[in-house]
């Protein structure tokens, strides 16, 4: 079954089309505007080129997914194979299956919109241009992630994101911002060489790097003391960029100090790079090393969601000066703890789980990022004392359509059911209740407690999150006082004793004050609505991805023989 | 005595075959009896044609600097640059890889002088390095004494250019000198600067010290196994009888230390940076590049070729050897303070160090599997040889404006000169092996392969640490060229980018050093698009 029947080598351009345009569109970007399309200024012309590119390979990742044989999921489709460079056996093997469609589609969606928004919103920083093509190299380099079959590939296409994003951070970001990018530079560079080091190993010990066809091997190829190995190397640099606590430092500093679109792409995209590298390297090349380090992977993942979500509660905390951004970061680190408890659990229920909360992670966090990002672009702060204070949002009453969509994206990420949070975290618990064969079932039932402690750790804080931030702080006396030029303050410090909502109407002419606080702009409205709309359809219509990943996993984790 | 060196190099080879020959006695060269073969070698011109061209040229330029008034003095520059050329023309029928020359004519089959794919990569590698630094060279040698320098720049490359190609021990010490004697004249060639002189003295001190050691271990190779010849030498040393095993041992070893001061290997690096820094740039690019291939080439043939019966002991050396030049290289780079007067080559000569380290991983990994891993080192030092020297080009190109040549001189690059901002990003990041750098990608990943395959698990976890330490410097560079310039606020307005805002001081750049970038990056740019082409190297056997 296909949406639309799209022949074969149609299928096969447009798979290229998608990891090759955003590259030759960097380059473009680069380039001075022809005659024809210089706009208002260049900037605009450099940013709207970024918006046509960027839409144009969304439109073919849609195409593509339209013409994805919906049947056989578990098939490499679109498949492109030409070998490259011959001495190191590289090919440039592109193909995709139910594992690798959503996240190519998702990548392409969240860099549309990124465009689209820095379209309205220009970054504060340098020359856009540069900005257009770092962004357009970044999304070469994650589709690419996702659409290459060939291991020496896979790990190019790793290391492609690095540059791009070190610049993004260091040129458009805020405080810090400097030592932010460093820290997840190196750190990422550190893990992806040690990666570097396993991915040889299986490609010399087996002598494929292709893997299609290593997966179709399951590990029969590789000795176990090489699959131990090559787990513990490629699984360190997939830990640190997934991240998997204690090798999460970066992300914290890279999130908070990013531009809102870095930190959009970051968590929607970037992140999962490591887990679709868990799911679709480790998992069918290495079963008997990944088996060893099961255990220890799901135990510091519950760790990672434990320790994610007490951050969080540390930082909702009134008087820590939590920064918003960065409480969203460390939610990161525990929602990416339930992607790799289920993949831990290496039983298809938990695998499919983990690719769903990947999905859904990447949808209702990217959005967060975006609300936040718009918060701060008003309120020149992401605080969370100076929010909830008396010069803060109080979004319910001074911009009621941003509180309601902050507070809806923060239910989606607590869990809730019906929206795409929920069936992720369920299916993972589900899958760490009965774990395959050979791993143990006191500690993944364990494991599963923790991790089902952890969901209400995640309810407190963002419930907390969304009093603070949406209705502001409870006061004992209201008195009405804001400044005129509160949501500037340049200190940043709560007026004394003044809270509540500013816009209530009482204060008269002070109601100046509301054209700073906008209510959801029509272009914002255009680059959320996707999200948050996605976010509905997924939690509620669970099949349409499950229907697509299950099969490919079923057949990962049974080495090709289904 | 660099003159005479150069042109007595055949006429050298030629006395290694008769003294070397068994049973011919000293009859080389006279009529013999109808029943004794002919001990005359006979002559490839041909396959001798790249160096010899080299050192023909080095003369006619020599002589003809007496004859050119003061004004015409950079055609001999051009000359130069035609030579090379023409040198780098004659490989092209050489690139069968099948012709061999001065071979003895009685006995076993061992030859002096063989053109194998080996020799023909590296002497391309060697003559491309040499017309690279003579493009970067046209323009900056106007103080210097035109005649002399295009003489010992040529001389020193027709010495590398014999190098990759001698197969007697003789031959190579010859070749080694002839490529070292002239580089010590041009590292002090800059008159009356203080600099200029030390570095010199530093950078011949220890290169005759290092001469000296090899010669030493060489003779007690010979003393040893009879024969200079080195697949000759690799037979016997298969059964040296028990008595002369000892010296047999310290004559490879003190060979290989020899080798290893040429390659600026840990702990024999010291005299690097100051070399380089004291030196006129475009011969701290020649040493960086062509230098660093002269002593690679000899450290291989030797290892490879001559010792593999000692791979036990050469082997795991050459990797602890390989551990410790790249850290020092690299750890010695990260401390570079930006502020610091040629901190720019200072940086450049520290990375070159680490560089040399990941070279002679393969060569190690080599004595632990099979010869074939060199191919690594050969396909890694090509594209280190074109990123390095556009990396040294863009370098020159600075140092125009800013003689100090301080990292921080480099800030704002991308503002005024925004194309050779971006091509030596593009070469820094080649350099440190990240995309867009693709071919420094798989250069190290041929590299860490090599390692991995050989078992030599430690050596490529080293080698990780070590790939990002180098990160951080070559970044921190990178970064700073999209600054924006001094005086400018760090986050102008929107309008930096247009080109309204023309710096203050540009200048035209000259020709050739334009010329030079250009070359560099559009190589750089293609191999990166088909790494295929030098990294074929790594896959077959090159001998």
């Amino acid at each position: 079954m296909t949406v639309i029947d799209i022949s074969p080598s149609v299928m096969q351009f447009l798979l290229a089309f998608i990891v090759v345009a955003p590259l030759l569109g960097a380059l473009a970007a680069l380039l001075p505007a022809p005659p024809g399309l210089k706009g208002k200024n260049p900037d605009q012309a450099v940013l709207r080129h970024g918006v046509t590119v960027t839409g144009a390979v969304l439109v073919a990742a849609i195409a593509l997914a339209a013409g994805f044989d919906h049947d056989h999921p578990a098939t490499m489709q679109a498949t492109t194979d030409i070998s490259w460079i011959p001495a190191l056996d590289v090919r440039i093997h592109l193909g995709i299956d139910g594992i690798s469609l959503p996240l190519l589609v998702l990548t392409a969606l969240l860099t549309f919109l990124c465009a689209l928004y820095s379209y309205f919103k220009l970054p504060a920083g340098p020359s856009p241009k540069a900005f257009v093509a770092l962004v357009l190299v970044l999304e070469s380099g994650t589709l690419a992630t996702f659409a290459v079959l060939d291991l020496l590939l896979f790990f190019l296409a790793f290391e492609m994101v690095l540059i791009p994003m070190y610049f993004l951070i260091n040129r458009w970001g805020g405080d810090q911002r400097q030592s932010a990018a460093w820290k997840f530079i190196l750190y990422t560079l550190l893990g992806s060489v040690v990666m570097l080091l396993g991915l040889l190993l299986i490609g010399l010990k087996s002598g494929t790097f292709d893997m299609v066809a290593l997966a179709t091997d399951n590990g029969r190829g590789l000795t176990t003391s090489v699959q131990v190995i090559a787990v513990l190397a490629i699984g360190l640099g997939l830990a640190v960029k997934t991240p998997m606590w204690p090798l999460h430092t970066w992300l914290p500093d890279a999130h908070t100090a990013a531009p809102t679109v870095g930190s959009v792409l970051l968590a929607g995209v970037l992140l999962k790079m490591g887990t679709y590298g868990f799911v679709r390297i480790l998992l069918p090349v290495a079963p008997d090393g990944m088996r060893t380090f099961a255990p220890y992977l799901a135990a510091f993942a519950v760790v990672g969601i434990v320790y994610g979500s007490l951050a969080c509660l540390a930082l909702a905390r009134t008087g820590v000066k939590g920064d918003l951004k960065r409480l969203i970061a460390y939610s990161s680190v525990g929602h990416m703890g339930f992607v790799l408890l289920g993949i831990a659990t290496m039983t298809p229920t938990g695998v499919n789980g983990a690719l769903f909360a990947n999905i859904a992670h990447g949808l209702i966090t990217g959005l967060l990022f975006f609300l936040v990002g718009a918060i701060k672009d008003r309120y020149g702060t992401a605080d969370l004392d100076t929010l909830a204070g008396a010069t803060g949002a109080a979004l319910y009453g001074r911009a009621p359509r941003l509180g309601a969509l902050l507070a809806f994206a923060a239910v989606a990420s607590l869990g809730l059911p019906g929206l795409a949070g929920f069936w992720g975290e369920m299916l993972t618990l589900f899958g760490a209740y009965s774990p395959a064969e050979g791993l143990s079932r006191p500690a993944f039932r364990t494991f599963m407690a923790i991790g089902a402690f952890g969901t209400l750790l995640t309810a407190a804080y963002m419930l907390i999150v969304v009093r603070r931030v949406c209705m502001g702080e409870h006061a004992p006396h209201s008195r009405l006082s804001p400044d005129e030029h509160a949501p500037r303050t340049a200190d940043g410090s709560p007026q004394s004793g003044a809270a509540g909502s500013p816009s209530s109407g009482s204060a008269g002419p002070r109601t100046a004050t509301t054209p700073q606080l906008a209510d959801i702009h029509p272009y914002e409205a255009a680059a959320w609505t996707p999200l948050a709309a996605l976010t509905v359809v997924a939690g509620l219509w669970p099949a349409v991805l499950l229907g697509l990943t299950d099969p490919a996993v079923q057949q990962l984790l049974a080495g090709g023989k289904s | 005595m660099t003159a005479d060196l150069s042109t007595t190099a055949t006429s050298l080879l030629a006395h290694a075959q008769a003294t070397t020959a068994p049973g011919t006695g000293d009859t080389a060269g006279s009529l013999v009896a109808a029943d004794v073969p002919s001990v005359v070698q006979s002559i490839d011109w041909l396959a001798i044609a790249p160096p010899t061209l080299t050192a023909l040229a080095a003369l006619v330029v020599l002589v003809a600097d007496l004859f050119l008034p003061a004004h015409r003095k950079r055609l001999l520059g051009y000359a130069t640059l035609t030579a090379l050329a023409a040198a780098l023309a004659f490989l092209i029928p050489l690139r069968s890889g099948d012709r061999s020359t001065f071979c003895v004519t009685t006995g076993a089959q061992a030859c002096s002088y063989t053109a194998d794919h080996f020799t023909v990569v590296i002497q391309a590698l060697v003559l491309g390095g040499a017309f690279l630094t003579v493009l970067l060279s046209l323009d900056d040698t106007r103080k210097l004494p035109a005649g002399e320098y295009w003489f010992l720049l040529l001389a020193s490359a027709s010495g590398a250019a014999l190098l990759p190609a001698s197969r007697d021990l003789a031959t190579l010490v010859v070749a080694l000198e002839v490529a070292s004697l002239p580089a010590f004249a041009l590292v002090g060639i800059k008159r009356g600067d203080r600099r200029s002189s030390e570095a010199a003295l530093k950078f011949f001190l220890s290169s005759v010290v290092a001469t000296a050691v090899m010669l030493l271990g060489v003779s007690f190779v010979y003393a040893a196994t009879g024969t200079l010849h080195l697949t000759e030498i690799a037979d016997r040393l298969d059964d040296v009888s028990p008595v002369l095993d000892t010296l047999a041992k310290t004559g490879v070893a003190l060979t290989l230390v020899g080798f290893a001061f040429k390659t600026a290997a840990a702990p024999f690096h010291f005299w690097v940076p100051d070399t380089y820094v004291g030196a006129p740039l475009p011969i701290a690019a020649y040493l960086s590049v062509v230098g660093k291939a002269v002593g690679f080439s000899g450290l291989i043939l030797v290892t490879v070729i001559a010792f593999p019966s000692y791979a036990d002991v050469w082997g795991p050396a050459l990797a602890v050897l390989a551990a410790l030049t790249m850290t020092v290289g690299n750890v010695a780079a990260l401390r570079q303070n930006a502020t610091r007067a040629r901190s720019a080559v200072r940086l450049l000569a520290w990375s070159s160090v680490a560089q040399a380290g990941y070279l002679l991983v393969p060569i190690a990994a080599a004595a632990y599997s099979s010869d074939e891993q060199i191919g690594s080192t050969v396909a890694y030092a090509l594209m280190y040889a074109v990123v390095n020297l556009g990396a040294f080009a863009v370098a020159a190109l600075v140092a125009r404006t800013h003689p100090g040549n301080r990292l921080s001189d480099y800030r704002g690059l991308y503002a005024t000169r925004p194309l050779a901002a971006l091509a030596l990003g593009f070469f820094l990041l080649c350099l440190a092996g990240l995309p867009p750098g693709i071919i420094g990608l798989f250069a190290k990943v041929t590299v860490f392969s090599a390692a991995v395959d050989a078992g030599l698990g430690w050596l490529a976890v080293v080698m990780a640490v070590n790939v990002v330490i180098a990160l951080y410097y070559y970044l921190q560079w990178t970064a700073i060229l999209f600054r924006a310039p001094d005086g400018a606020p760090e986050t102008a307005g929107p309008d930096t980018g247009s080109p309204a805002s023309a710096p203050p001081r540009r200048f035209r750049a000259p020709t050739p050093l334009t010329t030079a970038i250009v070359l560099t990056s559009a190589a750089g740019i293609l191999l990166s698009g088909a790494p295929q082409a030098v990294l074929r190297f790594a896959a077959v056997s090159l001998f």
